[in-house]
C-alpha cells in the first residue's frame, strides 16, 4: 500500500474497501478440502471437461450456497409479503379487515389476542393503541413506509454515489479533487446530525421527498468506495486498449468499468439500506422523521413512548420488525459480498 | 510529517467552514423560528418576537447573519482581549457556558463507550480470528450480526425498561437460588469450553473448572454480601496484584525469561505497597492527587522493574509500568465501589439511574461523586458499547485473519517461535493498524449518535442541546454542537492518518 504523494486519498479508499468486508466471513482457501473434493470426482466418474460458467452464474451459486442470506432473503420477502398483502396497498384492498388510523373501543385493554398454539390471530393480534387503533395494521402500515423509505434511501444514494465516485475515479485532476472535497464536507458532518437537520424541512412533504433527501446524505461512502476501485481499474490493460480504439470517456465508464465494480456497488448498497431503516426509525423516534399521517416503524415506537411500562406490546412489535428488517437485509448483504468475492473459492459443506 | 500535518490543517479548515455554512444555512431554513408563538397574541408576543430578532440577528439577511456568527467563533480562536462566546441562543443568553456544562457529561459518555468497545471488541476479535470457523466464531458472528442490526434507541428503552429495574430490585435483597448460580456456572463453563477449544478432554476439562469456578466465586461472593458492601479490600487487591503480575508477563513476554516475571512481581509488590500507604492519604482526594499518586508509582514501579530487570531491563521496566497502571486501575475501581454503600442509601437504594447524567444536588466525597457519574454511566454505555463491540469484533477478526495468513506470521512459526510470540508480537500489532482508522470514524460517529443517547436517557448534555436547537429553528446552539463533531471528526481524521504512517513503514506521509 505504498502511497503516492499525488494520491494522497488513495491507501484510504484501500482501506475503506477492505473495511467493507469487514462483515464477511473470512475465508481462506482451503486446499486441503479441495483437492480432496477433486479426487472424489475424479475417482467416482471419468474426468470430464469443467463446464464453462459466467460470471452471474458463479456469482448466483456462491449466493445460494449462502445459509445465512438465503434465510435472510426469505425473512425479507416474508416481511415484504406479509405487510403488503395484509392491509393492502395503494388503494388495493387486503387480506386483514381493519384499517391503521381507525379508531374504536380497545378491547381488553389492548391486549394482544395473538396466540400461536393454537395459531390464532383474534381480534387486535397485536393488540391496540392507546387510542384503539388496532396495532398490526399499524405496524404494517410502519413497515410499509420504512421499507420505502429504506430502498428509495439505497437506490439515490446508489445513483448518486456510483456517479460520483465514477467520475471522480475515472477523471481524476482538479474533477477528482473537486468531488472528493464536496464528499469530505458531507461525510465531516455525522449522518443523524445533518439528517436531523434536513429531515425538518422535507419530512412535512411526504415520505418521498424525505427518503430522497436521506439519499443525499448517504451516498459518501459508495463514492469513495467505487472511486477506490476506479482507480485501481482505470490502469488495467482492458482500458487502455479500449482506449486504443478510440472509445468515449461515457463508453469507457459505463461498458468497461461499471460492470466491474458492480460487487461493491450493491454490497454498499445493499448495506445502506440497512443504515436506512435504522437511521428512519432513529428520526422518526426523535420526531424528526415521518409525520402524521404517515407512520412508521419508529414513529409508532415514538408515539407510544409514555405507554411502555403498561402496555410494552406497543414497543416490543415494532421494534422485533426494524431488528428482523434490518438483520436480514444484513445477511444478504453479507452473503452478496461473498458471492462477489473472487477470492471466494472455499467450498462450503 | 510537519508539511503533512500543516497541509491537512489547512484543508480541514475550509472543509469545516463549508461544512459549517451547509450546517447554518441549512438549520435556519429548517423552519419559523416563531413557531412556538403562533397561538398567543398581545404585547408578549410583539416582545418575544423583538427579543429574538435582536438575538438571533433576524433583521440581518442570512448571509450576514452567517457573517456574525463567524465573527463570533473567530473571536474564539483569536487570542486577546475579545470575549468569545460562540454567539448567542434565541434567549440573547451566550451559546458557550451552555456548551461547557453540556460537553463534559456527553464526553464521558462517549470516551467510555468507545473505551469499552474498542477494548472489548478486539478481544473478542482476536479469539474469534484465531479459533475460526468454530461454534464460538459463528455464534459471535451472529450475536455481532444482531447487534449491528439493532436500533439504538430500542436497545436503550430496553435496557432502560427491564434491566435496571430488575437489577435494582436484585441489588436491593441481592440473592440467588442455589439452582441459578448452578445454571450460571455452567453457561461459564459452557462458554470458556468454546472460547479455549481443543480435542473433547480438554473442553470438558476446561468447561469442568470455569463452571466451578464460576460457581464458586458467586457464591463466596454472595455469601460474605459482597453485593452490598462491595470493593476489593486489602486481600483482593493482593490477589488480584499477583494476577495482573503474571497475567502481563504471560501475554507479553512468557516465562521463560525469569528476571522479567521476578520484575513484574516485585512491580506488583511496589503497586501494593502504593496501595497500603494510600489509605488514608486517599479518602477525599483531588483529581490532582489521585495522578501523581498513579504517576509516582508508575515511576516507581518502572525503576525497580528496571533494576529486577537485569540483562533484561527494558522489557522487565515497560511490563512493570504496565502492572503498575493495571494496578492503579483496579485501585481507583476499589474506591470507588467502597463508596457505594453510602451512595445507594442517599439514591433510596435505587442505585442504577435511568435518567440524567448525575444526580442533582449530590454532595459527598470524590469517590461518591464519580461513583455516582459511573452508575449513571452504566445503563447508556451498555447501549452504545453493545452496537460498537459489533463493529469492532467484526473488524478485527477480519484484520487478525488478513494478517495471519500473511508469509510473515509463516516465517515467524517456521523459525520456531513460540504461539504467544507470533500472535501477540507479529499478528497482533499488524492487525491493529486498521483499527486506528475505524476508531477514528467511529468515535465522531458515537459522537453525533449521542443525540439519540441523550434523548432516550434524558441527558442533558450536547445532544439534547442539539435537538432543542432544532426544534427552535436556534442556529447558535446547533452550530456549537456541529463545531464540536465536526472538529472531532476531522481531527481524528487526520489522527488516524498520522498514526497510520507510524505504524506502517511501507506508507509515507508528504
Amino acid at each position: 500500500m505504498t502511497k503516492h504523494p499525488e494520491q494522497s486519498g488513495d491507501s484510504r479508499a484501500q482501506v475503506e474497501l477492505s473495511e467493507t468486508t469487514l462483515l464477511s466471513q473470512d475465508t481462506d482457501i482451503s486446499t486441503g478440502t479441495r483437492t480432496r473434493a477433486q479426487t472424489d470426482r475424479i475417482q467416482s466418474s471419468r474426468i470430464q471437461p469443467t463446464e464453462a460458467k459466467s460470471q452471474g452464474k458463479l456469482v448466483r451459486e456462491r449466493f445460494l450456497r449462502h445459509k445465512g442470506a438465503l434465510a435472510g432473503m426469505g425473512l425479507l420477502l416474508l416481511i415484504i409479503l406479509l405487510s403488503f398483502s395484509s392491509i393492502g396497498f395503494a388503494g388495493l384492498p387486503g387480506w386483514w379487515n381493519k384499517d391503521y388510523d381507525v379508531l374504536a373501543a380497545r378491547f381488553n385493554e389492548g391486549r394482544p389476542t395473538l396466540t400461536l398454539w393454537p395459531f390464532s390471530l383474534g381480534e387486535h393480534p397485536f393488540g391496540q393503541d392507546v387510542l384503539g387503533r388496532d396495532y398490526f395494521a399499524l405496524t404494517m402500515r410502519g413497515i410499509q413506509t420504512s421499507l420505502i423509505i429504506a430502498f428509495i434511501v439505497g437506490l439515490v444514494a446508489m445513483v448518486i454515489g456510483t456517479t460520483v465516485g465514477a467520475v471522480a475515479g475515472y477523471f481524476r485532476g482538479w474533477t477528482e479533487a473537486f468531488l472528493m472535497r464536496i464528499t469530505d464536507v458531507v461525510i465531516t458532518i455525522p449522518t443523524v446530525v445533518i439528517a436531523a437537520v434536513v429531515a425538518g424541512i422535507v419530512a412535512k412533504q411526504g415520505i418521498v421527498p424525505f427518503a430522497i433527501f436521506l439519499g443525499l446524505v448517504t451516498w459518501t461512502g459508495l463514492a469513495r468506495l467505487v472511486r477506490g476501485e476506479f482507480l485501481s481499474l482505470r490502469e488495467k490493460e482492458f482500458v487502455e486498449s479500449a482506449k486504443s480504439v478510440g472509445a468515449s470517456s461515457a463508453r469507457i465508464i459505463f461498458r468497461h468499468i461499471l460492470p466491474n465494480t458492480v460487487g461493491v456497488i450493491i454490497v454498499s448498497t445493499t448495506l445502506a439500506i440497512s443504515g436506512a431503516i435504522l437511521l428512519e426509525t432513529a428520526l422518526s423516534y426523535l420526531g424528526l422523521g415521518v409525520v402524521a399521517p404517515d407512520t412508521s416503524l419508529g414513529k409508532a415506537i415514538n408515539d407510544n413512548r409514555s405507554a411502555l411500562t403498561v402496555r410494552p406490546w406497543l414497543f416490543l412489535w415494532p421494534g422485533a420488525f426494524i431488528v428482523a428488517i434490518a438483520l436480514a437485509v444484513n445477511f444478504i448483504g453479507d452473503g452478496l459480498r461473498d458471492a462477489f468475492d473472487p477470492k471466494q473459492t472455499r467450498i462450503k459443506q | 510529517m510537519f508539511y503533512f500535518i500543516v497541509k491537512r490543517t489547512i484543508i480541514s479548515f475550509f472543509i469545516m467552514l463549508a461544512a459549517t455554512t451547509l450546517m447554518y444555512f441549512l438549520t435556519i431554513s429548517s423552519g419559523d423560528p416563531f413557531e412556538d408563538l403562533g397561538e398567543t397574541s398581545g404585547p408578549e408576543k410583539a416582545a418575544t418576537i423583538a427579543a429574538r430578532t435582536a438575538a438571533m440577528n433576524l433583521d440581518q439577511p442570512p448571509l450576514m447573519r452567517y457573517y456574525l456568527w463567524l465573527q463570533d467563533v473567530g473571536h474564539c480562536i483569536v487570542p486577546g482581549g475579545v470575549s468569545c462566546t460562540l454567539g448567542q441562543d434565541r434567549t440573547g443568553a451566550a451559546v458557550l457556558p451552555q456548551l461547557e456544562n453540556a460537553i463534559g457529561s456527553t464526553l464521558r459518555l462517549v470516551v467510555v463507550a468507545t473505551v469499552i468497545a474498542l477494548v472489548v471488541g478486539v478481544i473478542v476479535g482476536i479469539v474469534t480470528a484465531i479459533r475460526q470457523y468454530t461454534t464460538f466464531d459463528y455464534s459471535i458472528t451472529f450475536l455481532s450480526f444482531v447487534l449491528f442490526s439493532l436500533p439504538l434507541f430500542w436497545l436503550s428503552t430496553l435496557l432502560k425498561q427491564y434491566l435496571a429495574i430488575d437489577l435494582n430490585t436484585w441489588l436491593a435483597n441481592p440473592r440467588f437460588s442455589y439452582a441459578a448460580i448452578l445454571v450460571i456456572g455452567v453457561i461459564a463453563g459452557g462458554i470458556w469450553a468454546l472460547v479455549v477449544g481443543g480435542d473433547r478432554r480438554r473442553r470438558a476439562i476446561v468447561f469442568g473448572i470455569a463452571a466451578f469456578a464460576t460457581a464458586f466465586s458467586l457464591w463466596l461472593l454472595l455469601v460474605t454480601g459482597w453485593f452490598v458492601t462491595p470493593g476489593l479490600g486489602p486481600v483482593g487487591m493482593l490477589v488480584s496484584a499477583a494476577s495482573v503480575a503474571f497475567l502481563w508477563t504471560a501475554l507479553l513476554a512468557g516465562f521463560r525469561r525469569r528476571k522479567i516475571l521476578y520484575a513484574a512481581l516485585a512491580a506488583a509488590a511496589v503497586s501494593y505497597a502504593a496501595y497500603l500507604i494510600s489509605i488514608p492519604l486517599l479518602t477525599d482526594p483531588t483529581w490532582l492527587t489521585v495522578l501523581l499518586m498513579i504517576g509516582v508509582a508508575v515511576v516507581a514501579a518502572y525503576v525497580v522493574g528496571s533494576v529486577v530487570g537485569g540483562q533484561y531491563r527494558q522489557q522487565a521496566g515497560r511490563i512493570s509500568a504496565v502492572v503498575a497502571v493495571s494496578m492503579a486501575l483496579l485501585m481507583f475501581l476499589d474506591r470507588l465501589l467502597q463508596a457505594y454503600p453510602t451512595l445507594s442509601a442517599k439514591a433510596g437504594g435505587r442505585p442504577i439511574p435511568t435518567t440524567g447524567s448525575q444526580s442533582a444536588n449530590l454532595s459527598g466525597t470524590f469517590w461518591e461523586i464519580n461513583l455516582d457519574y459511573a452508575l449513571h454511566l452504566v445503563l447508556p454505555t451498555i447501549a452504545l458499547t453493545l452496537i460498537s463491540f459489533a463493529t469492532y469484533t467484526r473488524y478485527t477478526r477480519a484484520s487478525q485473519l488478513d494478517v495471519m495468513n500473511q508469509d510473515y506470521i509463516r516465517t515467524a512459526r517456521a523459525k520456531g517461535l513460540s504461539e504467544r510470540t507470533v500472535l501477540v508480537k507479529h499478528a497482533f500489532r499488524n492487525a491493529m493498524i486498521p483499527i486506528t482508522t475505524l476508531m477514528a470514524f467511529d468515535f465522531a460517529g458515537v459522537l453525533g449518535g449521542a443525540v439519540i443517547t441523550e434523548s432516550v436517557f434524558g441527558w442533558n448534555g450536547m445532544g439534547k442541546m442539539f435537538i432543542d436547537g432544532i426544534n427552535n429553528v436556534d442556529p447558535g446552539p446547533v452550530m456549537a454542537f456541529f463545531l464540536v463533531v465536526g472538529t472531532a471528526a476531522v481531527l481524528f481524521n487526520m489522527l488516524a492518518d498520522i498514526a497510520y504512517a507510524f505504524l506502517d513503514p511501507r506508507i509515507t506521509l508528504s
